[in-house]
């Protein structure tokens, strides 16, 4: 196990956000992370590389309590994409550069210049390598903040919602790059999702929150429709349509 | 193929770097030229060729302590104030997360004016003195520069002190800055109030930012404080480009957010204090330089501190040359100068949305 979560409590104001929460992910795994709004989802991923502190529990990275590493060692394991990005007046090959700088000492070297090549490669986005953050659509945005995560190198990357901002092309590709990245570099995915069908075609690995804690978690077998109607509150059907497994609200 | 076509990007990419660092040594190069024309100039009339024989150690007589004690000090203290000003607008535009940011949002110029105002009524430290250059003298420098210096860093260090307590936000941290300033304001109109015309007069004179007054000694205190906030600046460059693309995003990647803004606000600060102490207030270089260098070579700190330096430096030693020669032999305050480039600049920012850096 990359990663181990135990009994993590989080509160905000003295009011719970998540209560009891615990759960593992292997390397090479994808998580989806599924839930309604407000729920705790993105919390929850801020907890896991110590952008918020919990109350109580621990996060073990390689068997290290992530809450006993400074910010810059969990940056060196953990990466992580948030929910809304900024664009500035960088190019795109300087965003993802800024992925590297946990482990830049001083200056740049020249593996740093080549994992960002290879990154933006991965992601298709060379073309685009010298323009300015601010001229890119969300979606190619998108892309390259996922890309600078990547170039962490990181054992675990989390992403909070990395599709909300794409058309349909787009969601496909980028979780297919999630997905592979996270095969080929056996490192773990921790993803937040709103999309059903999409969880179900990419991820291993699923989380239900609800009411702040964790209303089921495991593989294929909890995808119920039991289940996502327990934490929707909408009833559903499941179908196959061309081998490809689909949910569908009957509300 | 793929791996020519990588190999080029990386290339390209460079390239493109070096292009800065060409912008950057133009800049630098283009300093000094104006440099040489402002030793030249003025109102006591020396050759080029004095000027150049004086400066490689040569010179002599009326030539060496004009331009050994009055124009070369100057000058550099122009350049230097310039880059102190440009490069910690630069750094509170980043940690602060707004673009018409830099020390004085934050009360230090206020804070200033009220410690030299404190100096200068309850402590006598202004008379008037008739001379043709001067008509105002502050007869004890040292007292107003201190005094100045302390009102400044308290006006930063309470809202230091409170952001870090109380975990203000970027915005909170500029409203409480707002606050402050109004409030030495206040102060020091309530000390104008009771004080002399002599001493209204001192107050007025020593709040246009004076380039002139610099001592030799002046410059090497502002030489070294700038410079070790440079080099702690360039150390951070990689935590002010994390913070660009967002809080969350920058402590993702390892920055310590809290640490970074706070430490930085208080060196930006601080060399913006020391400048102001010394040389009166000095407005919007701090804003001008970084932002036009943001749209010349882009947001990567990495060539834009020194970059935003550089032009600061510029700007500032260009507003006080026009100042001293515009029309000689009387010497317009460069604070009036540089807020006369400076207004249509914010204007300008204003118009074109304050929401893009």
């Amino acid at each position: 196990m990359i990663m181990q979560v135990d009994g993590v409590e989080f509160s905000y104001n003295g009011r719970h956000v998540l209560r009891n929460i615990k759960f593992s992910i292997a390397a090479g795994e994808f998580l989806a992370i599924l839930g309604n709004n407000g729920a705790g989802k993105s919390t929850l991923i801020k907890c896991l590389n110590k952008i918020l502190k919990p109350k109580r529990g621990t996060v073990l990275i390689d068997k290290e309590n992530v809450f006993h590493l400074s910010r810059l060692d969990v940056a060196r394991k953990i990466g992580y994409v948030a929910q809304r990005s900024e664009g500035g007046r960088v190019t795109v090959f300087d965003a993802v550069l800024l992925g590297r700088k946990p482990h830049i000492k001083w200056d740049v070297s020249a593996n740093d210049l080549e994992i960002v090549q290879r990154v933006l490669a991965l992601l298709d986005l060379e073309v685009l390598s010298l323009r300015y953050l601010d001229e890119l659509s969300g979606g190619e945005l998108q892309k390259v903040v996922i890309a600078r995560a990547l170039a962490q190198e990181p054992r675990v990357l989390l992403l909070d919602e990395p599709t909300s901002n794409l058309d349909l092309r787009n969601q496909l590709e980028v979780l297919q790059t999630v997905k592979t990245a996270a095969r080929e570099h056996n490192l773990a995915a921790v993803v937040v999702m709103h999309d059903l069908n999409m969880a179900l075609r990419f991820a291993d690995k699923f989380l239900f929150l609800k009411n702040h804690t964790i209303f089921a978690c495991g593989g294929l077998e909890i995808m119920t429709p039991e289940n996502i109607a327990g934490v929707y509150g909408v009833p559903v059907t499941m179908a196959t349509v061309q081998s490809i497994p689909v949910i569908v609200p009957l509300a | 193929m793929r791996q020519v076509a990588t190999a080029e990007n990386s290339l390209a990419y460079l390239k493109y770097t070096r292009r800065k660092v060409l912008v950057i040594a133009f800049l630098v190069f283009l300093s000094f030229l104006l440099g040489l024309y402002a030793i030249n100039a003025g109102s006591a009339e020396l050759t080029s060729h004095q000027v150049l024989r004086t400066l490689l150690g040569k010179g002599e007589g009326r030539a060496l302590i004009i331009i050994w004690n009055i124009r070369l000090p100057r000058v550099l203290a122009a350049f230097i104030a310039g880059v102190g000003l440009a490069v910690s607008g630069c750094v509170m535009q980043n940690i602060l997360r707004n673009p018409l940011a830099s020390p004085f949002t934050l009360g230090v110029s206020q804070g200033a004016a009220f410690g030299a105002a404190l100096a200068i009524v309850a402590l006598g430290a202004g008379s008037i003195q008739l001379t043709v250059a001067d008509a105002v003298l502050i007869n004890n420098p040292y007292l107003v520069t201190f005094f100045a210096f302390s009102g400044a860093m308290a006006a930063t260090l309470v809202i230091i002190i409170l952001a870090g307590q109380k975990g203000f936000s970027p915005e909170a941290m500029v409203l409480a800055g707002v606050a402050l300033g109004s409030l030495f304001s206040a102060g020091t109109i309530i000390l104008q109030y009771f004080a002399s015309d002599v001493q209204v007069a001192a107050i007025v004179f020593w709040t246009f930012g004076d380039i002139g007054r610099a001592s030799w000694r002046d410059l090497e205190i502002m030489a070294l404080v700038i410079g070790t906030a440079f080099l702690y600046f360039m150390a951070n460059r990689w935590n002010y480009n994390a913070l660009d693309s967002g809080e969350e995003t920058a402590k993702g990647l390892g920055v310590n957010v809290e640490k970074v803004r706070l430490a930085g606000m208080f060196i930006a600060s601080l060399i913006t204090a020391t400048i102001v102490s010394f040389l009166g207030i000095i407005g919007f270089i701090g804003l001008v330089g970084p932002h036009l260098m943001r749209r010349l070579i882009g947001g990567d700190h990495r060539f834009l501190i020194p970059a935003a330096g550089v032009m600061g430096g510029f700007l500032l030693l260009a507003a006080d040359t026009v100042g001293r020669t515009i029309i000689a032999p009387v010497v317009l305050p460069v604070g009036a100068i540089t807020s006369f480039m400076g207004a249509p600049m914010f204007l300008y920012l204003l118009a074109r949305g304050s929401s893009k850096r």
